[in-house]
């Protein structure tokens, strides 16, 4: 695989926290155009991964290469204007706002028009009918005038899919989105995602293994802050340590 | 149409103030109101609780005080000159400040605060210390004379609208937006790809230049400023005139702002304890109605309406240091 365009690449991750180690060089090849899932048990660091990935965190060592570019520690805004998007595994949306504004706003974070405090809010008017085109595909463009605050939890997962969508990312890091959906709500999730992934790379952190095994071309197993294993589903469904620690940690 | 009416209404009681309450008063409100409004900015719709806000309004007084006592600066350059200062105070002290959130970004603003208070105390020879600047005479651009109160109230009036509608659009602009959006969540704005400190710094260095500018038009006003306009209680007294009124809306501080200026006024002809009374409705208010007078009355229209886009937020909710 060296071969193949790596977009994503960590080098030796590694994140202590006060006496806790929670990922210990971590190395990760994310090819371009793939759906890469890093799965593990809770605190096997795939949180603290996507806070490193996206910038919310600096790594104690180790380096993070994204389109041949080092980016390691990168303010949040700068990686995400690289293109790197993510969703948050706890919603994270503007609950006062109406979804048109949340979504408007995604869009706006691409511009220069932010920091206009003499024009007039019409400005984000040329962003409705493509806000209005990415609610549809999470199928929420008939509440784009409600607060977000008034969406049942379902639909909020949705809006923060949509914002990670308006992005446009070349990469997109999700981070369980279908986390407490049901079957049907995390197909609808699913769907959109679906669509995107066809001309951009995704990184996946998820716990449901139909999902990660229906949509993933990789999979990287975290166990205590190390890469356990990498390889596809088919190979790694019968490794007895990938087992043996995902099990494990769950049960 | 109703709401041309009502700006309409407000520009007509604004132009009749002097005449219902003395223009001496009627100018405060003009400033404080601009104050508070302006600090809204901040606290309102970016969730900023600054409690150190006597620094810029104090500090713009001072400068437009001792810029035409000493140099015989007009009006309105004596003005335009404190918003200057203000601006630039702001962008250190908001700069350090902003770094940190909720109860911790109020405790260090009160502290810059206080370090401007003893600045100001201790520069003796530059501020009259405890005696203040005395005697600031009251020239305008192109000698017109407004030397009288009445005069001094309609050349104040355009300059604090200006400064009204200057914060109005801020609030309203796609800058604005995403000061909402910051307010809201800021981890998940910065993640949008908005650089969350310069926004903060903007809004807050814009603030604090206007709060500057309220403090020139009281300081013209008055003829003198003393320590008072910048100590701690000047700070918290805009506090209350927003909560009050009701932060995150457009009316609010100004209302917040009458409202206690003139309670000072009514209270103070029988009383030296007017802060007894206005504390007292203060805290009845806020109890009863978290969202202030005017954030309670938009909420009522509402309701019979349709879903507000972006409703004013809770008291508890800027004041908690949520998200670390």
């Amino acid at each position: 695989m060296p071969d193949a365009a790596a977009i994503l690449e960590t080098r030796g991750l590694t994140m202590d926290y006060r006496d806790f180690r929670a990922l210990e060089g971590a190395d990760l090849r994310v090819q371009e155009g793939t759906i890469h899932a890093i799965i593990g048990p809770n605190g096997a660091g795939k949180t603290t991964l996507f806070n490193l990935l996206s910038g919310l965190l600096s790594p104690t060592r180790g380096r993070i290469l994204f389109a041949g570019q080092d980016i390691t520690g990168h303010p949040p805004y700068r990686i995400a204007r690289l293109g790197i998007a993510r969703s948050f595994q706890i919603t994270s949306v503007f609950p006062h706002l109406t979804l048109l504004d949340n979504v408007r706003l995604a869009l706006q974070a691409g511009t220069r028009h932010g920091y206009a405090f003499w024009r007039s809010d019409r400005v984000l008017d040329q962003f409705t009918d493509e806000a209005m085109q990415i609610l549809a595909s999470v199928g929420l463009d008939r509440l784009a005038g409600r607060p977000a605050a008034a969406l049942p939890y379902g639909q909020k997962r949705a809006l923060e899919i949509g914002l990670t969508l308006a992005l446009r990312p070349r990469l997109l890091l999700l981070d369980e989105p279908t986390a407490g959906l049901s079957l049907e709500d995390a197909a609808r999730i699913m769907e959109p995602i679906r669509q995107v992934a066809r001309n951009r790379t995704i990184v996946l952190v998820e716990h449901n293994m139909g999902v990660v095994a229906a949509l993933s071309q990789r999979i990287t197993v975290l166990t205590r802050g190390r890469v356990l294993a990498e390889g596809t589903y088919a190979e790694l469904r019968t490794r007895r340590d990938v087992i043996e620690a995902y099990l494990g940690g769950a049960a | 149409m109703a709401r041309r009416i009502g700006w309409a209404a407000l520009l007509a009681a604004g132009l009749l103030l002097p005449m219902r309450v003395y223009p001496v008063l009627a100018a405060d409100i003009l400033a404080w109101a601009l104050f508070a409004t302006a600090f809204d900015i901040m606290l309102g719709y970016t969730g900023l609780l600054s409690f150190g806000q006597a620094a810029f309004f104090g500090g713009g007084a001072y400068t437009a005080g001792l810029l035409t006592q000493r140099l015989g600066v007009p009006y309105p350059l004596n003005a335009l000159a404190a918003a200057l200062a203000a601006g630039l105070l702001a962008l250190p002290l908001m700069g350090l400040a902003i770094r940190r959130r909720g109860i911790y970004l109020a405790m260090i603003t009160l502290a810059f605060g206080q370090m401007v208070f003893y600045v100001v105390n201790e520069w003796r020879s530059l501020t009259g210390g405890e005696n203040g600047v005395q005697g600031i005479p009251r020239p305008a651009l192109g000698g017109v004379d407004i030397s009288s109160s009445t005069a001094y109230y309609y050349a104040a009036f355009p300059l604090a609208v200006l400064g009204l509608l200057l914060c109005w659009r801020i609030v309203r602009s796609p800058f604005g937006r995403v000061l909402l959006a910051i307010r809201e969540n800021d981890v998940r704005t910065e993640t949008l790809g908005y650089a969350v400190h310069r926004y903060k710094l903007l809004a807050a260095v814009l603030s604090c230049a206007l709060s500057g500018l309220a403090g020139g038009i009281w300081v013209i006003n008055h003829g003198f400023v003393a320590l008072d306009a910048v100590h701690w209680t000047t700070s918290g007294l805009v506090v209350i005139m927003v909560l009050l009124g009701g932060m995150g809306t457009r009316l609010g501080p100004l209302v917040g702002a009458a409202l206690v200026l003139l309670l000072r006024d009514f209270i103070s002809t029988w009383t030296d304890a007017w802060g007894v009374v206005t504390g007292t409705i203060f805290i009845l208010v806020i109890l009863i109605f978290r969202q202030g007078i005017v954030g309670t009355i938009e909420r009522l229209l509402e309701a019979r309406t349709r879903p507000a886009p972006a409703p004013a937020p809770a008291v508890e909710e800027v004041a908690s240091p949520h998200r670390s």
